[in-house]
């Protein structure tokens, strides 16, 4: 296996971009990326990026945003209609093959045109889930219900897991929803918008962006002071009908957790891309997270959740704490589908 | 700054699929009235009903009548109704295993508040009038001691 490292980060997130184009939005995201360690497009050997054409309204809607990228003379390029944390292990695979040795990673969504929690149902089987047009607040409330009935977890832990979100990131000038103020009993008298779960359980969705660059080997040395080394990458999927899961597990994460070693030693840090405070809290239990674990220090993807970019961004924020020496394991997760049905986990290390 | 130009656009996917043989049964079965699931080897049933065990991935085939009596596994309620869902009213949604099956399915609740829904309780399927062999010919699940 070759040595691949994140050796660079560029991101922007806000409640949304109205009068921008994604185009617009990721020129300066890409851009940051690639000349913070001296690239220019003519350096990155593979592109590859992840967005959705249900939020864009559009077929093949990617290709426009190629534009962001330069793509005169001809790149070699990829892209995935998923979150950009595949797109990220697409380029991984393509560095482990050889031939090349940088690969530029991004990843956007812009849902505010639409409701976001409606919009998720087109995810959905079309026979028996899609046609009912379940939105995701009321699917998510049946798996908190399901959790608290069995004793999973507590409404008290669900409030925990909220504040440490709005309190964290409060320093995070990217988050769309924070509040340093906030305590486990301020979240626990909101009015729930899905009983049982209250606004604070469900993520605020953000339009935003970010960019990544991986770099192989000695390259990797050469462009980054301190290289998030990935030591391993996974990804797992479950079955799709809810009915024949347990809601209380996602048995995909604990299996990417373990392929990719993520137990193998302390992890100082992880990011966790949970939409809602009751799969943040499965995910903690699944990954086999323990007390010394900084857990969504930037306050995570409920402090401000972009479609298709939210796991991206959880694996450059767990990256920017080894680049800048805060910490030395860390771990990035990426989930997608109804009740985490697929989760990515990205372990890294710098030397 | 200048106005934005506005458009309408209407979005849509105008393919036609095939339903197979499992997905197309129960659809077929609720334009008539019932409702299929599908035995696992282990002798347990799924409904709604896969072509393939979502644990081993073999091929299913035996298919057997389940409900219309059901247990409500978990609810949560919604209000407002959802623009786009066959519902225009406040409505539960609901996770409800049906009798005879061993695994719960989605589907709307019809109830006037949320205040008497329970997990535990016992549900009934309550049919459209016209079936056209689709999801929402059942129209939803009432509490069994309000069956009409």
């Amino acid at each position: 296996m070759r040595d691949i490292a994140v050796v660079s980060v560029a991101q922007h997130q806000e409640k949304a971009l109205t009068n921008t184009t994604e185009v617009e939005l990721m020129v300066p995201i890409i851009n940051e990326a690639r000349s913070a360690v001296g690239l220019t497009q003519d350096d990155i050997g593979f592109t590859c990026s992840g967005s959705s054409d249900f939020l864009a309204g559009q077929a093949f809607s990617f290709v426009h945003t190629l534009d962001a990228v330069g793509a005169v003379p001809p790149i070699s390029e990829s892209h995935v209609e998923m979150d950009g944390a595949w797109a990220l292990y697409e380029a991984w695979v393509k560095l482990q093959i050889g031939g090349v040795d940088t690969a530029l990673v991004y990843s956007y969504g812009k849902s505010s045109p639409g409701s976001l929690r409606d919009v998720l149902s087109t995810q959905l089987d079309p026979y028996y889930l899609g046609p009912l047009w379940p939105d995701a607040f009321s699917l998510a409330a049946l798996q908190a219900r399901i959790m608290l009935e069995s004793g999973t977890v507590s409404e008290q832990r669900l409030a925990e897991i909220a504040v440490r979100s709005l309190n964290g990131a409060a320093d995070n000038p990217l988050a769309v929803r924070s509040s340093a103020e906030a305590t486990t009993e301020s979240v626990l008298a909101e009015a729930p918008i899905a009983d049982p779960l209250r606004p604070s359980d469900c993520a605020a969705s953000a339009d935003g962006g970010v960019a990544v660059v991986l770099a192989a080997g000695d390259r990797a040395r050469e462009l980054c002071e301190r290289p998030a080394w990935i030591r391993g990458i996974d990804h797992r999927i479950d079955p799709h009908q809810p009915g024949v899961r347990d809601l209380n597990r996602a048995p995909s994460a604990q299996a990417a957790a373990v392929n990719s070693g993520a137990g193998n030693d302390r992890l100082d840090a992880a990011e966790l891309a949970a939409p809602f405070t009751t799969q943040e809290h499965i995910l903690e239990l699944e990954l086999g997270l323990g007390n010394g674990t900084a857990v969504n220090a930037s306050g995570g993807a409920l402090a401000g959740h972009t479609m298709m970019a939210a796991g991206l961004m959880r694996i450059a924020d767990a990256a920017a704490q080894i680049h800048n020496e805060r910490a030395d394991r860390v771990l990035g997760h990426a989930a997608s589908g109804l009740y985490l049905q697929q989760n990515l986990v990205c372990v890294m290390e710098g030397e | 700054m200048a106005e934005r130009l506005r458009a309408d656009l209407v979005l849509e996917y105008p393919f036609t699929r095939t339903t197979g043989p499992v997905i197309g049964a129960f659809l077929t079965g609720l334009r008539e009235g019932i409702i299929l699931g599908i035995r696992r080897p282990d002798g347990t049933v799924l409904c709604p009903p896969t072509e393939y065990d979502p644990e081993s991935s073999e091929p299913l085939t035996d298919l057997v009548e389940v409900g219309p009596g059901g247990e409500l596994v978990s609810w949560t309620w919604v209000d407002p109704p959802r623009a786009q869902s066959p519902w225009d009213q406040p409505h539960g949604l609901g996770l409800i295993r049906l009798d005879g099956a061993d695994t719960p399915m989605v589907h709307g609740l019809l109830v006037e508040s949320p205040e008497g829904l329970s997990v535990g309780m016992r549900v009934t399927a309550r049919w459209r009038p016209e079936r056209e062999g689709h999801i929402a010919d059942l129209e939803g699940f009432v509490p069994e001691d309000a069956k009409q």
